[in-house]
């Protein structure tokens, strides 16, 4: 099958929709399809062999920050050459709302289009003035995927109509493989259940590091040989600010770490603590955590608890809820049994999430749309003379 | 007095713009639902005949056999009008037959039982997606069809007014899973 992918966001900045998208097309071109994945990058980025640049993204502010887009004449009419030139078979288009590739590429695209909804916005302003001008370009889709069952009631609020839930992948044997690393492990058997791991942007509170810190001190009071391994991006001075000066050599930061690096880390904690507040859709970590065999504490968001089969592969404690979070940690850092039991069930949860399911399933759903139709075509929207019968063709 | 009649002008070819434009929109719209009612059918029809493979491969017992066979004939044969009723009617008769994990099992470990199997799970996965997708299109072609401007100028034509396709499409547990592959 010829299938073309269009990534709305830059193909320099590390997200997780260019990770997803990442995934699905090498994995899909291990199957034998031929993928070309259109995205903004920069035109000195190196890019992999299938990824198409549609000229550089430009930052604008959008949706409270600050966004890198591509719009106007000239990604037109790249997306147009590449829907020209890549006679595609389908098309799947990741976030058609946001305005940059994804949408041009639903204006400009007509045939079997899929549509992946990531985002799970509350209900904007800015949404429901633009719900008039999206219409007649989100009404092309043949087929919408929503990346949880919380992300699919959003698009279905907001937009109306239906999709079908397909989580993101994770690579699961990656991370199961990955080799643990010593000075990550909880040391002698004393300390046993001591290391508690954390990924995410440090300086960007909804991650939910600043509750992790509150729940610290009644952690360390508890279990004084606790150690905290932090890895993520951010000012490591200000994140221990307000733990008490002895605690905050019990906190490691590891600053950026490669995906090698990340998967032993999983591999090594006794307890992944994911505190985040509020604006996820998903919850890879989580998946990935649980891939790795390690047991989870989660906040108790919607998309975390559809994640965690609504707290049977995973604990929940509530969000935001500093007290709960130490006292979940204490009672599970203490108790090797439940945290086997954790892991196990996990490590049977994941499977679903795995690329060979998940592949599979965005597979059927191009087979289902395609079976009834043509390919995919520039839309070449019929000019006047056409329409008043003068062209000559 | 010129001036004016020049500017009626405008107007007049800037709604006929708009007005044939929503039009290409809502051809678009039903070509689309053509194509996903399209794929449905086929999905349907792949359900049914798996099905009906399974059941007379004399993998089952006779009981579970019959009661497929005749849920799976009755849903090929169905009237349009019965349709729904049919493939909801075979819908349940696989989850009564498929509802536990063994009766799966057992099928698998026939020869060929691994790929009927699968068969079948890839169809009844199917068909509740195929027909989300129908019945989006659906959906948005009555949005448009329902606006004034349709109405007033009969855009739509003479295209019939499209239909949900309504069904119970709940698969068996034991085939819904995912399949350890």
């Amino acid at each position: 099958m010829k299938i073309g992918i269009v990534c709305p966001y830059s193909w320099d900045v590390p997200g997780g929709v260019q990770f997803h998208i990442r995934d699905l097309a090498e994995h899909l071109i291990r199957l034998g399809h031929q993928v070309s994945v259109l995205a903004p990058a920069d035109d000195e980025t190196p890019l992999p062999p299938y990824v198409v640049s549609a000229g550089r993204a430009v930052p604008v502010p959008y949706n409270g920050s600050v966004a890198r887009l591509n719009f106007g004449f000239l990604s037109a009419a790249r997306v147009r050459r590449w829907l020209h030139d890549g006679t595609f078979d389908v098309i799947h288009i990741h976030e058609p709302t946001s305005p940059s590739l994804g949408l041009l590429a639903c204006w400009a695209a007509q045939g079997p289009i899929v549509a992946t909804f990531h985002t799970s916005n509350p209900r904007s302003r800015a949404m429901l003035a633009a719900y008039p001008i999206l219409q007649p370009a989100l009404e092309k889709i043949s087929a919408r995927i929503a990346v949880s069952e919380y992300a699919r009631r959003t698009l279905v609020e907001h937009l109306g109509g239906d999709a079908v839930v397909i989580p993101n992948g994770v690579d699961v044997g990656f991370f199961a493989a990955a080799e643990p690393r010593a000075e990550w492990q909880s040391g002698d058997a004393r300390s046993e259940g001591g290391t508690i791991g954390f990924i995410g942007r440090i300086d960007e509170p909804r991650k939910g590091l600043p509750v992790l810190m509150r729940a610290l001190p009644a952690i360390l009071a508890a279990r004084p040989e606790t150690r905290l391994l932090v890895a993520g991006r951010g000012d490591e001075e200000e994140a221990v600010a307000s733990l008490p000066e002895a605690m905050r050599e019990r906190v490691e930061f590891l600053g950026m770490v490669s995906d090698a690096d990340k998967a032993r880390l999983l591999r090594s904690v006794d307890l992944y603590v994911a505190p985040n507040t509020g604006g996820e859709s998903f919850g890879i970590i989580l998946v990935e955590a649980m891939s790795a065999g390690a047991p989870v504490l989660a906040s108790d968001l919607d998309a975390f608890a559809q994640v965690l089969d609504l707290g049977a592969a995973g604990e929940l404690f509530a969000n935001e809820d500093a007290d709960a979070l130490a006292g979940a940690a204490i009672r599970l850092l203490g108790d090797p049994q439940r945290r086997r039991e954790l892991s196990e069930r996990g490590t049977a949860h994941v499977r679903r999430f795995d690329w060979s399911t998940v592949g599979a399933d965005i597979l059927a759903v191009y087979e289902t749309v395609t079976d009834g139709a043509a390919s995919v075509a520039a839309d070449e929207r019929t000019g006047l003379r056409a329409r008043l019968g003068l062209a000559r063709e | 007095m010129i001036e004016t009649l020049i500017w009626i002008a405008v107007a007049v070819v800037a709604i006929g713009m708009y007005l044939s434009w929503t039009a290409g929109r809502l051809d678009r719209l039903h070509t689309r639902i053509d194509a996903a009612r399209a794929a449905l059918d086929a999905q349907l029809l792949r359900r049914a005949s798996v099905t009906q493979e399974l059941a007379t491969s004399g993998v089952l017992d006779p009981a579970a056999s019959i009661v497929l066979y005749e849920a799976a004939h009755a849903a090929r044969q169905a009237e349009e009008e019965q349709r729904e009723v049919a493939e909801s009617e075979l819908s349940a008769a696989l989850r009564a037959v498929f509802g536990e994990p063994e009766q799966v099992e057992a099928v698998k470990e026939i020869p060929g039982g691994e790929d009927a199997a699968s068969e079948l799970a890839a169809a009844v996965r199917r068909v509740p997606m195929a027909r989300r997708f129908h019945n989006d299109a659906v959906r948005a072609a009555r949005a448009l069809r329902r606006h004034r401007k349709v109405r007033w100028f009969r855009l739509a034509g003479h295209a019939p007014f499209p239909l949900a396709f309504e069904m119970d499409d709940e698969p068996p547990v034991a085939l819904a899973d995912r399949p350890v592959s």
